[in-house]
């Protein structure tokens, strides 16, 4: 190749004109998000505290958290309906692991159990179970090529009856403060969950962007053949996103007792609607290969403050369900007509 | 000739241009009732445009049609239908989901009132797929049958129109020798119903057995018609291939030593959900700094075989070599470990992400060669390999983050060569390397792939373009119908003989080519 290298003029660029579309279509939820803030702020001047904004925050670091995951999965053009169950499934295991089946769990926190580590076993618990749920169905739906729609419908009821099993259906309830301070703890000044989040979104980013699995998992989610015939496995990143997902669905699980110190078979029930509009609202594609975690964090941000600023306007929660609902087709049918507009070009 | 019979179909002095290409130039074709007629050309000569025209898909710039008597205007595809004329696409048109009688009445399906008359329209296809000695059910989908039955479906469909000139696109393509034969006593049947016939085809063999005329397209030009009965195959050949073409010697090569061989690849079923031809005991060599043409008509195994050589597809029976070893290849995966790249052969489906950046696109496969600190992506390194690649191919972009789908065709497939060349191969393949690009581009891509060879890369050239592979490459194997046919140095191809070997059915008259040993 060497042979046939010299230079040769660079075709005139084109006449760079502003693209309203492209431009709105990358920043567009990101000025909506700052404009309701502007508006809530408006109607109520303490929404814009210090306190508020961390309640927010608080709020939705639990969605945030798994939406990360959900980004890998949706850019696979993939999606999990299963988050919430596993959600609860690790939660419910890992108390049950620190708080003991049946006749022998303790009433009261013993914070002596484990030489105080009660927690990390119950972490450990959590995202090591939530892995192997998610590498399951990940495994099952690209080997068997079952539609991961189906698969994680399937395993959406599978882990709640499972939950259901270990936790002989009631609750389990009251942790020892190292426990539930990963819930309510704050760490220079910072909410426990919040620093979590911010962790998850930071780490789900830089793999993302800067490491061959990101690419990776970008390339199967755009174009699948392709990918597998640049001599990518296919089904093993297909498999991994899955077990991704389960293992922050885990952690989101540990996170969300450790708050409520208590484990309940209902936990994270409707959650991966929620966690889907996130992503979707976000910016990442449902057709896979196009999107980021920082539009996911956007969008996770946006449903808080909306749900948030909803309350302090004290709009009457039927309509709040409502006009989320709006927000999230308005965002996907933007999303859409963007497309459509640069394809036309 | 036919002066007795007046004219079904006339179509005089027709043109059609589209931005920079002439696609028809002053074409003119005569069907008369009752008469096969064959429709013959090289790829590109103008013959899917014309087709397209006669069924109103798109229109012509200059020149007249007449059928049946009467001046064709501007009408939509389905009032042509109406007319009379009815089209048998190359590419199935039907719904796979929707039952074999429902495909056969799309958009005309018989009615009582405003529902669908089922009972009708059962005994309707029932009666035209007895017709046809087709043993379906009217109510089975069509994914569940098999290419030659959907073939016959889509003749049905064209029967049921009562249509006076039936149009078929290289129907046997995708057909068995006896499906072929079945094919051909319907068509001949049509014949003697008094409709007319265009048959367009590669394979001369067939013109021989059931048409009655030809004509023959080269570049968009007409050429020239005649009586099948009265021409050779060899002057068939010759009027398709026509210009005097002198190519250049191939530059003397060193042919080095044999990097990769496959020995009676075979796979008799056809893969799930492709159009895939068996194979029936491939044999290739690959060698060091040789460019090897593949040269053989669409669905003829050419590029079957390299994608069982890739690992793309999987294989019944036969060995695969590699530098001496015999080896398993089960994914592409592991034939880049050995040192093997393709550029596939449908650039948008295969190769690229569309939706992602040049850089995105080029680098994917050697990711691993550009870390720092063991697991993120060295963009200094990665910006440096994609300059290098933009200067030496001449890759026209603005930068680097620019999204691929805007790129123009050529600039799109240095883009995919250029991932297959930052793998350092040892054997590289393209497939159609040239398909869909301009001309600059295409002398480019040649120039580069010869480049290669000159450094000892293996270089596999598939294309249907006979023209390219004579003078782009070193040595030529012609393929068919999952066979080896024929092998010569490329100095000593021409068009006719490679044509021959392309199109003719082993066994043929004619077929007898003696290849001068070397």
């Amino acid at each position: 190749m060497a042979q046939t290298a010299t230079e040769k003029a660079v075709e005139p660029e084109k006449k760079q004109t502003f693209e309203w579309i492209g431009f709105l279509q990358k920043f567009g939820v990101f000025m909506f998000l700052i404009l309701l803030i502007l508006f809530f702020t408006s109607q109520n001047p303490r929404f814009i505290s210090i306190r508020n904004l961390f309640n927010i925050l608080t709020d939705v670091s639990i969605y945030g958290v798994m939406a990360v995951g959900m980004t890998l999965v949706i850019l696979t053009a993939g999606i999990d309906l299963s988050v919430g169950a596993i959600l609860a499934l690790c939660a419910m295991s890992g108390a049950a692991a620190v708080k003991g089946i049946g006749d022998t769990r303790s009433a009261t926190p013993d914070p002596h159990k484990f030489w105080g580590f009660s927690w990390l076993v119950a972490l450990l618990i959590c995202v090591g179970l939530g892995a192997l749920v998610g590498f399951i169905q990940g495994k099952v739906s690209s080997k068997f090529r079952i539609p991961p729609f189906i698969v994680t419908l399937g395993g959406m009821t599978v882990w709640r009856g499972a939950t259901l099993l270990i936790g002989e259906g009631s609750p389990i309830s009251g942790f020892d403060a190292g426990y539930t301070w990963w819930g309510n703890g704050s760490f220079f000044g910072a909410p426990v969950p919040v620093l979590v989040f911010f962790i998850v979104a930071v780490a789900g980013y830089i793999a993302l962007r800067y490491t061959p699995y990101g690419r990776q998992v970008y390339a199967v989610g755009g174009n699948p053949e392709a990918a597998r015939l640049c001599g990518l496995r296919v089904d093993r990143i297909l498999t991994s996103v899955y077990a991704i997902m389960g293992f922050l669905a885990g952690l989101a699980g540990f996170m969300q007792s450790a708050r409520l110190s208590s484990a309940e078979s209902t936990a994270g029930l409707g959650f991966e609607l929620t966690v889907i509009a996130a992503v979707v609202i976000g910016g990442t594609s449902l057709m896979g290969g196009i999107g980021g975690v920082a539009g996911t964090v956007v969008g996770t941000i946006l449903i808080g403050v909306l749900l948030n600023g909803l309350v302090i306007m004290n709009v009457n929660p039927y309509y709040q369900q409502i006009i989320i609902g709006v927000i999230i087709v308005l965002a996907v049918g933007f999303d859409t007509y963007a497309k459509s507009r640069r394809g036309q070009r | 000739m036919n002066g007795d019979r007046p004219a079904l179909l006339k179509v005089s002095d027709v043109g059609k241009r589209f931005p920079g290409v002439i696609a028809l130039d002053k074409v003119s074709l005569t069907v008369v009732r009752g008469e096969v007629h064959a429709l013959l050309g090289e790829n590109g000569a103008g013959k899917s445009t014309l087709l397209k025209i006669l069924a109103g898909a798109q229109y012509q710039d200059s020149g007249t049609i007449e059928f049946d008597g009467k001046p064709l205007r501007h009408e939509l595809p389905y009032e042509r239908q109406r007319l009379g004329i009815a089209t048998v696409y190359q590419e199935f048109t039907l719904m796979p989901n929707l039952s074999v009688a429902e495909n056969i009445f799309i958009g005309r399906e018989p009615v009582r009132g405003k529902f669908i008359n089922w009972p009708t329209m059962l005994r309707e296809a029932k009666k035209v797929t007895d017709k046809l000695d087709l043993r379906v059910e009217p109510l089975t989908p069509v994914y569940a049958l098999s290419v030659a039955e959907q073939q016959m479906v889509e003749i049905a469909r064209a029967l049921t129109m009562n249509a006076k000139l039936i149009v078929l696109d290289e129907p046997t393509a995708a057909l068995s020798d006896p499906e072929v034969e079945k094919l051909h006593q319907i068509v001949r049947d049509l014949k003697k119903q008094g409709i007319g016939i265009i048959y367009v085809t590669h394979r001369l063999g067939e013109v021989k057995q059931v048409c009655d005329r030809f004509t023959v397209l080269r570049d968009g030009k007409y050429v020239g018609d005649a009586e099948v009965a009265d021409t050779s195959v060899d002057q068939i050949v010759r009027m398709m291939v026509g210009r005097d073409v002198n190519y250049l010697p191939g530059e003397p090569h060193q042919a080095g030593e044999v990097v990769a061989r496959v020995e009676s690849i075979t796979r008799v079923k056809r893969l799930p959900g492709s159009q895939s031809v068996p194979l029936r005991g491939m044999n290739l060599e690959i060698r060091k700094g040789e460019i090897l043409g593949l040269a053989g008509l669409m669905g003829a195994g050419r590029t079957e075989v390299v994608r069982v050589l890739f690992g793309a597809d999987p294989f019944d029976s036969g060995k695969v070599y590699f530098e001496g070893r015999e080896v398993t290849i089960k994914s592409p995966n592991e034939a880049i470990a050995l040192g093997i790249a393709l550029v596939p052969e449908d650039r948008k489906q295969q190769g690229l992400f569309l939706t992602q950046s040049i850089r995105q696109n080029l680098t994917l496969p050697s990711l691993a060669k550009l870390l720092m600190a063991y697991i993120f992506i060295d963009r200094r390194k990665e910006s440096i390999l994609i300059e290098s690649f933009r200067t030496a191919l001449h890759i026209h972009m603005a930068n680097q983050e620019i999204i691929i789908g805007t790129l123009s065709g050529g600039n799109q497939q240095k883009v995919i060569l250029a991932r297959c060349m930052a793998l350092k191969p040892k054997v590289l393949i393209v497939d159609e390397p040239t398909r869909g690009i301009d001309i600059g581009a295409k002398a480019e891509v040649h120039q580069l792939l010869r480049d290669l060879a000159k450094n000892g890369t293996a270089v596999v050239v598939i294309s249907s373009e006979l023209p390219e592979v004579i003078a782009h490459c070193d040595r030529i194997v012609t393929v068919k119908e999952g066979r080896v046919t024929g092998e010569m140095p490329a100095r000593e191809a021409t068009e006719e003989k490679l044509m021959k070997l392309m199109v003719l059915v082993p066994g043929e008259e004619h077929t007898h080519v003696k290849i001068p040993a070397t």
